[in-house]
């Protein structure tokens, strides 16, 4: 399988559930143009592979890994955009197809440079969509300057599969594997329980972008969205 | 594991002394029933103020017992003795300072591994403790059963299970603190011991620390500067700035051990010890079905169901206390204005006659008919909701809208509140963490339109315009609210707080502390805020017998009739709308009786009247509520600028009104 079209497809289920909703081979195949039947063989090999979960009928979300790469990619594309429309001045109806063709072979080390040289854009030329954060852990390129300038602290150790408290679903649980955030602020989620290596469930997540409800250690904790969006869990499979 | 004896514990020692006027400090998380027992053990004796140049409320209450007097102190809620908050700050000094006889640990039993989080805390401390095991019942229902005995051997402090709501055990739970400030503990308290490589750092610490004067206990500090506690970092630099850097070179030993900070590991240890005691003594025996609780709470925080319930829950809360307000102030101001005759009897029509019952009496009046019949069913209904456990589930469904303003979800209730009456939505602002927020709160509650408001957009827009430009002028003025809030937001320095907020099963709150807690807010705000609106009304009585109002109508023309181009009378009406925002209206109108009335005002000069008079200041009993929560300082700004601000505000809206019309 070639390494673009999982790239694509990742993308392509990402961008289609942009607020962690099931997305349907129908929209994949609409998207992609290609045929529904194709669509469900990938999709299946997606899943063996470990990067989405599929079911039939119910349709596609991602997991941790195909998070990952899925945001890479969309974040090379907007950068991409960005770089083709503010310097090469290339017409913003264009910025997209060129973009889609360049994205697959820009190395992260060319990324970050474009990050850098475009001073930390935050939004696409052609359709204003957010351009997601130089990796997973961080939620946006001011983060990631303040956090290069030493102006963030951090709690717990990285890791290749994590998700923000955000990203799990009601129900959903998984192990604290760091926190980001200001030092009060750090200290005020240690001292409420959330320590590294606690076991953590999303009971609630209030609508419209509201906070989330967690039960920990025998109780139920509420954080803010922008809190939550820093608590980074080790997402336990079958949960 | 069998925890049998956790390894993290330890025994230690304690001394005692006795006197016949004995401190007792009551501490634990917020909602733990820590106020109800503090009400059962005091009754009416009790005062709450501040503590002394905070604003941190301070509940104090004394109660005499077995020969004793005994003076007892309801320390803030809070969960950690960190110095996130000042709430946690002023618990710990008062404990390490004034060093109460004993300390009475409220812990919840339904959340007991959060609680004892703090217990263990305080066991730092090296103060003498006693538990009370609060909300055995709350833990029964959801299938926790607490081995009292053992929790108590654990721990080596003695524990007495109570159900504070019901009374049960409070009596008990003051006699066994006696019989420890008299006899000294049975036991040895236990102590809680972390890691090897941690232990060590503290002896070193504890060590060096030998020749320094401290109010906390040694341990305690070494522990503190390794989580490098920014109080006690600075304490101790004062005197011994080479003990600082000890602590953070070993501090940063560990975080090279362990790949975490300090303060993480130490916390973690901490919170994995209470976690220890927790599971030793508890059994868990969930429920099969949900419990009512439960059910209610999914019912209260659903994306649909959950905001039906808030809109008509508000709607009643609105609804009961204004039909209830209107009443209770319709009867009282008959009531009062019956002594009428009374007075013009006593004191003549005269002059003084006038003084003594326009100035004094009407203020005073003023204040009642404020006060009794609205403040009080507001404040009995906040704290019904807050102590039931509704305030936080409205947070947890708001915080998103209130995010835009640059508050979080907890602020959405003073400014509901602040509907209602501006007064008791300031005061509520305490539900916010930090002064900061606190104050954002209470400036964007000052800009809701109260009752009082109300009855101007009604009774002058509404009425001769229609009820579409009533309806308009409100959302305006939400508009503005919310403008002027993320305004102040950028302008005013500090950092935002998330909201971070436990959310505790929903209980039946104890009706007593309700009363209680309403009975003593509202004398505390009698006490400010009465002798400020009857000063208020004297000056402006003074002012109008002695004439000068005339002058000062003359003095503002320029404003209120080249800027706002308003009839120049409408200066001294505005002036009085400061007592009490509607009777600017009132007055409008009977100023305005021989000139054809109200109606004699044009469509512009109504809309920009009421333009003014929704914003331009807090009525004297707000400004008083602002002084009492943040200084004369702050009080006055707000004030200054609102005037600034609706005066702008009419002129601008009066151009571009003659320019459309």
């Amino acid at each position: 399988m070639p390494r673009k079209s999982i790239e694509d497809y990742l993308k392509t289920v990402y961008e289609l559930s942009q607020n962690g909703a099931t997305v349907s081979t129908t929209d994949i195949s609409r998207a992609l143009k290609v045929a529904p039947a194709s669509v469900t063989e990938m999709l299946k090999k997606l899943a063996d592979k470990g990067y989405i979960e599929y079911s039939p009928y119910h349709g596609t979300t991602l997991t941790g890994n195909g998070r990952r790469i899925a945001e890479k990619m969309a974040r090379k594309h907007r950068l991409l955009e960005r770089f083709l429309h503010d310097v090469l001045k290339i017409d913003s109806q264009k910025v997209h197809k060129e973009a889609c063709e360049m994205e697959h072979s820009l190395s992260d080390d060319a990324e970050e440079s474009l990050c850098r040289l475009l001073k930390h854009p935050e939004q696409c030329p052609d359709d204003g969509k957010e351009i997601p954060p130089c990796d997973l852990m961080i939620s946006s390129c001011e983060e990631c300057m303040q956090l290069h300038s030493q102006g963030l602290e951090e709690v717990g150790k990285h890791n290749q599969n994590l998700v923000a408290a955000t990203h799990l679903k009601e129900g959903q649980c998984g192990k604290i594997s760091f926190i980001r955030g200001g030092h009060n602020m750090l200290q005020r989620l240690l001292d409420m329980g959330l320590t590294p290596g606690t076991k953590i469930c999303v009971e609630r997540v209030a609508p419209l972008g509201g906070p989330v409800e967690l039960s920990v250690r025998n109780s139920k904790l509420v954080l803010g969205k922008g809190v939550a969006s820093k608590v980074f869990v080790d997402v336990e499979k079958n949960s | 594991m069998s925890c049998h004896s956790c390894p993290y514990l330890n025994k230690n020692e304690i001394n005692q002394k006795i006197s016949k006027r004995i401190k007792i400090a009551l501490a634990g998380n917020a909602n733990v029933g820590k106020s109800v027992i503090f009400n059962h053990l005091t009754g009416l004796h009790q005062h709450i103020g501040n503590w002394p140049g905070k604003t941190v409320e301070r509940a104090e209450g004394t109660l005499h017992f077995k020969g004793y007097t005994i003076d007892i102190v309801d320390l803030p809620g809070i969960y950690s003795l960190s110095t996130y908050s000042l709430e946690e700050l002023v618990s710990r000094k008062y404990i390490a300072v004034e060093r109460p006889d004993i300390v009475i640990n409220v812990v919840d039993a339904s959340v007991l591994e959060r609680n004892l989080f703090f217990t263990l805390q305080l066991m730092e401390l090296e103060t003498p403790i006693i538990i009370a095991l609060n909300q055995m019942d709350i833990a029964k229902s959801k299938g926790i059963q607490v081995d009292v005995s053992k929790l108590e051997e654990l721990l080596g402090i003695p524990v007495v299970p109570t159900v504070a709501v019901k009374g049960l055990g409070i009596v008990k739970l003051l006699k066994k603190a006696i019989e420890i400030i008299e006899k000294g503990p049975r036991e040895k308290p236990a102590e809680v011991r972390y890691g090897e490589e941690i232990e060590e750092k503290i002896s070193l610490l504890t060590e060096a620390l030998k020749e320094v004067q401290v109010v906390y206990p040694r341990r305690y500090v070494a522990i503190k500067l390794l989580e490098e506690d920014e109080e006690i970092e600075r304490d101790i630099g004062r005197i011994a700035p080479q003990i600082v850097s000890t602590a953070k070179k070993l501090a940063g030993e560990i975080e090279r051990l362990h790949g975490h900070g300090c303060s993480t590991v130490i916390t973690s240890e901490r919170y994995e010890a209470a976690g220890c005691i927790a599971r030793a003594v508890q059994k868990l025996v969930p429920p099969i079905r949900p419990t009512m609780g439960e059910r209610l709470h999914n019912f209260t925080t659903h994306k649909i169901t959950g905001y039906l319930t808030l809109v008509s829950s508000l709607l009643l809360v609105f609804y009961s206390i204004f039909t209830f307000g209107d009443y209770a102030s319709g009867l009282l101001s008959t009531l009062f204005y019956g002594l009428e005759p009374l007075f013009t009897s006593a004191f003549g029509t005269g002059m003084a006659g006038s003084i003594v019952w326009g100035g004094i009496m009407e203020g005073f009046i003023a204040g009642v008919t404020i006060v009794l019949p609205y403040i009080i069913p507001f404040y009995i209904i906040l704290y019904f909701l807050e102590n039931s456990g509704y305030l936080s589930r409205i947070a947890f469904l708001m915080d998103n809208v209130m995010h835009k303003m640059g508050l979080h979800g907890k602020a959405f209730i003073p400014i509901m509140l602040g509907f209602g009456c501006n007064v008791p939505a300031c005061l509520g602002c305490r539900i916010m963490e930090t002064q900061r927020e606190r104050l954002l709160a209470a400036f964007v509650t000052t800009l809701v339109p109260c009752a009082a408001t109300t009855v101007i957009i009604l009774g002058l827009v509404g009425k001769f315009l229609g009820i579409q430009w009533a309806l308009a002028l409100y959302i305006f003025n939400l508009l503005v609210i919310f403008v002027l809030g993320r305004l102040a937001f950028k302008v005013v320095p500090g950092e935002s707080t998330a909201l971070i907020m436990e959310m505790h099963d929903y209980k039946w709150p104890h009706l007593k502390t309700i009363f209680k807690q309403t009975w003593f807010r509202v004398a505390e705000f009698i006490k400010i805020a009465f002798p400020l609106i009857i000063v208020g009304s004297l000056v402006l009585k003074l002012a109008e017998v002695s004439g000068v109002l005339e002058s000062i109508a003359a003095v503002l023309s320029p404003v209120t009739v080249a800027w706002l181009g308003l009839p120049a009378i409408t200066g001294i009406t505005l002036i009085f709308g400061v007592l009490r925002k509607e009777l600017s209206l009132v007055m409008l109108a009977a100023l305005l009786a021989s000139t054809g009335g109200l109606a004699s005002l044009t469509d512009v000069q109504m809309v920009v009247f009421t333009l003014v008079a929704m914003f331009y200041i807090p009525c004297i009993a707000t400004i008083a509520a602002l002084w009492r929560e943040f200084g004369w300082k702050k009080a006055l700004f707000i004030t200054v600028f609102e005037i600034v601000f609706a005066i702008s505000l009419g002129g601008v809206a009066l151009r571009l009104l003659t320019l459309v019309t």
